[in-house]
């Protein structure tokens, strides 16, 4: 009898891993923020952080550090610096996995969204930045943060996707056009305060005329790209919000094969073949063609303001491959330049979950401390960026930083401090697209549906309805954009479950009511023979 | 005995030609529909080109978008091929060991300056195979010839260190060397996904000072104007 019971708990200890284990892994529990912070005790925290290959942002980030860790003796902060979002997208997801992801990380919203397909694996930051001792501007914070309410709305809202903010803006920036204004006039034409892409396309053209030689007039060079993009996916995304054309919608309906777009890649097919357009995974840096008279029309962030000119304090080129021209900055090309339409873009800081919500209260308060108007100030002056609270943005160092355009070519530089005024003037002229787990994708097929038009126009191809068609379904599948993904923005539909995981269900069901039956019978079989015994 | 010692001499030298492959044919031999360095150079950039050449250096194999991709450094007898992301298996990739033959077709493409293959497709063949010298263009620097020696395996003599930089990057910690030539200044690189920080020449390049005297060897990589991608280092002879 009880090497029978034995047998039976056996089958059944064995049975339960096969069943828990369809429930897959479990993941984090749902942070809670403690009373209070411990400070007893010590912390070891990672921070993953952008640099745009500009030494002084990552000089800016170990002063942070240095001056966090000073208020904070008890927390340690060690820094991994990347040069792309890219690259730390991949790393995290791939440490998701591993249950490594690090404290504070620098990100974009629609990577947030990805990450978010892991159990409570980012933390929402609402309590958080309300909580009266550790939020912002909370009593117990030992640096002055900025409260809630100082952070810029607009901004914010950015953060906000599911029904919770899962990261705190960082630094904004939005995309300009840089021009050779020089060039322009010379064309005869006059610079309108709002570009339109009417306009560009029509100068574009104007600037390919060449002399005998095969010289381009307006340059006297055998080189010259008028117009070069640097990020296609927000060309495409602004040119779609301009027009009014679908994207997508908030949970995650892709809406980017449609007539307009169809229209939009003809209108750059044909500017393309006429040699006027280009991009930067085409041909390079729209800041090196533009420096070297080689592009009239440069658009790319105002984050890469300081590399744009003739007097640009970072330069990529050779002393005598610059060219002096006078360079002017406008927002990009609009189609109604009555009610122009820009995106807003830039690096926002999310916290992730760990077991110890104690060590998620020190990430926090890092990444509250990035948020400092010294922190905000000293980063937004490296770039074209914008300061993401009103507190940093109406303190005096900063009025005095704008005040000073062109005192120097350095930290005064007029470029710069006019991009990062282009968008403190238009701040609510700025939108971002949904965020969905997926939208990182589609971001990508946007830019690649420019990118594979102007390859295969410089390569002679046909472009038609019917490479339309190949097009966007090799960029379809290519993205997985028919695989609607579960949204950040509410629950998870599943559908209906597959007919596999239903047989399977059932044999497991059924395996458990022959193994209650066996017991049922041996017991009564037992008792019988007990009772005759 | 002698008659068995010189078997086995026999037997290990004809391993050593079959190990190697076979270095003593034609390495500038064309397949039938093949272009020649020169055709290939005086190919319109977009335009469709097949070329034969030997695999010299490689760059990291990765995936893109879920495809596999190697850059490579191929050569033949009178040029040099930039191959970058070709998409390829992370077994063809290993196979592709410097020496290894490649009939490779893709797009003759410019970028920053750099004329390289794209988008292109490849097939390994067996037997020839070649591996370059280095071919010393210290006087051509400064020169509008330069130019012509693109990607090709090349040695620099007597240049004096001007500076030492890193990218602040995670992925990416290629090191940058400013190096002054004859009055001129150049900008080489240690390339992270050519040479990375565990190899000798990233080391050997780490501790350089400025004002050190150097021999470099390392391809012809364009950036901007010349930015070979540092293979090897050592003081000035």
């Amino acid at each position: 009898m009880k090497i029978r019971l034995l047998a039976l708990l056996l089958c059944l200890l064995t049975c339960l891993p096969v069943l828990s284990g369809c429930h897959g892994s479990r993941g984090l529990d749902p942070f809670v923020a403690p009373e209070s912070f411990d400070t007893t005790r010590t912390y070891e925290i990672t921070f993953w952080a952008k640099n745009d290959t500009n030494k002084t942002q990552t000089a800016i980030y170990h002063r942070a550090i240095e001056e966090f860790e000073a208020l904070y003796p008890n927390i340690t902060v060690n820094l991994r610096l990347y040069t792309n979002y890219g690259n730390i997208y991949n790393d995290v997801i791939t440490n998701i996995a591993t249950g490594t992801t690090p404290n504070v990380c620098i990100t974009y919203p629609d990577h947030i969204a990805t990450y978010l397909s892991g159990a409570n694996t980012v933390v929402p930051l609402d309590e958080l930045m309300t909580d009266a001792a550790y939020g912002l501007g909370g009593s117990e914070v030992r640096f002055d943060s900025p409260t809630v309410d100082e952070i810029i709305p607009k901004f914010l809202e950015e953060c906000a996707f599911g029904g919770a903010h899962y990261a705190l803006p960082y630094m904004r920036s939005t995309e300009a056009c840089y021009i050779n204004q020089t060039y322009v006039e010379a064309l005869g034409f006059t610079l309108p305060d709002v570009l339109t892409w009417d306009f560009i396309f029509e100068v574009s053209r104007a600037a390919m005329a060449q002399d005998d030689e095969g010289n381009f007039l307006v340059n006297g060079q055998k080189v010259l790209i008028p117009f070069i993009y640097k990020s296609t996916d927000n060309m495409m995304i602004q040119l779609l919000r301009q027009t009014g054309a679908g994207y997508s919608t908030a949970a995650g309906d892709v809406l980017i094969d449609n007539a307009t777009t169809r229209a939009l890649l003809f209108d750059i097919a044909d500017l393309t073949a006429d040699k006027a357009f280009s991009t930067f995974k085409i041909s390079g840096y729209p800041a090196n063609f533009l420096n070297a008279g080689q592009c009239i029309f440069a658009v790319d962030s105002t984050a890469g303001a300081t590399w744009m000119g003739s007097d640009a304090p970072l330069v990529d080129i050779s002393e005598e491959s610059l060219v002096e021209f006078e360079t002017a900055v406008r927002s990009v090309p609009q189609i109604d330049p009555d009610n122009p339409q820009m995106i807003s873009q830039g690096p926002s800081v999310c916290v992730f979950n760990k077991e110890d919500p104690q060590e998620v209260m020190a990430a926090w308060l890092f990444a509250q401390f990035l948020l400092t108007d010294e922190v905000q100030i000293a980063y937004a002056q490296t770039e074209g960026y914008v300061p993401v609270t009103s507190k940093a943005q109406s303190d005096p160092t900063y009025v005095d930083y704008l005040s000073r355009a062109g005192e120097d070519d350095d930290l005064y530089y007029s470029v710069k401090l006019e991009a990062t005024r282009l968008l403190l003037d238009n701040i609510d002229r700025t939108f971002v697209t949904p965020v969905f787990n997926g939208s990182a994708s589609l971001r990508d097929a946007a830019g690649q549906l420019i990118e594979y038009v102007t390859k295969s126009v410089r390569r002679g191809e046909t472009v038609d309805d019917a490479y339309m068609d190949s097009l966007f379904a090799k960029i379809t599948s290519l993205y997985r954009l028919d695989q609607k993904k579960s949204s950040a923005t509410g629950p998870m539909e599943l559908g209906e479950m597959p007919a596999e995981s239903v047989a399977l269900l059932a044999v497991l069901g059924a395996i458990w009511v022959l193994i209650g039956a066996y017991w049922f019978f041996d017991r009564k079989k037992q008792k019988k023979l007990s009772a005759k015994s | 005995m002698k008659k068995i010692l010189s078997l086995v001499m026999l037997f290990v030298l004809a391993l050593s030609v079959v190990a190697c492959g076979d270095q003593t044919g034609d390495i500038n031999a064309k397949s039938e529909g093949v272009m020649t360095y020169a055709e290939y150079a005086a190919a319109a950039l977009d335009t469709e080109v097949t070329i034969e050449a030997y695999v010299q250096a490689k760059q990291s194999w990765w995936e893109k978008d879920g495809v596999g991709v190697g850059t490579f450094y191929t050569q033949d007898g009178d040029g040099a091929y930039f191959l970058y992301e070709m998409p390829c298996s992370k077994e063809d990739f290993d196979k592709m060991t410097p020496g290894t033959k490649i009939k490779v077709t893709g797009y003759k493409a410019e970028w920053s300056g750099e004329v390289e293959i794209i988008d292109a497709t490849y097939e390994i063949i067996e037997g020839q195979t070649y591996v370059a010298e280095p071919i010393d263009l210290t006087a051509k620097l400064g020169t509008d010839e330069l130019i012509n020696y693109q990607n090709q395996l090349a040695s620099f003599k007597g240049l004096t260190v001007e500076s030492i930089s890193y990218k602040d990057s995670e992925w990416d910690k290629d090191i940058y060397l400013g190096v002054s030539y004859n009055g001129a200044s150049y900008s080489f690189c240690v390339e992270n996904y050519l040479c990375g920080p565990d190899t000798d020449v990233y080391k050997a390049v780490a501790a350089l000072q400025v004002g050190d005297v150097i021999d470099v060897e390392g391809f012809a990589y364009w950036y901007e104007g010349i930015n070979t991608h540092i293979t090897g280092v050592s003081a000035a002879e």
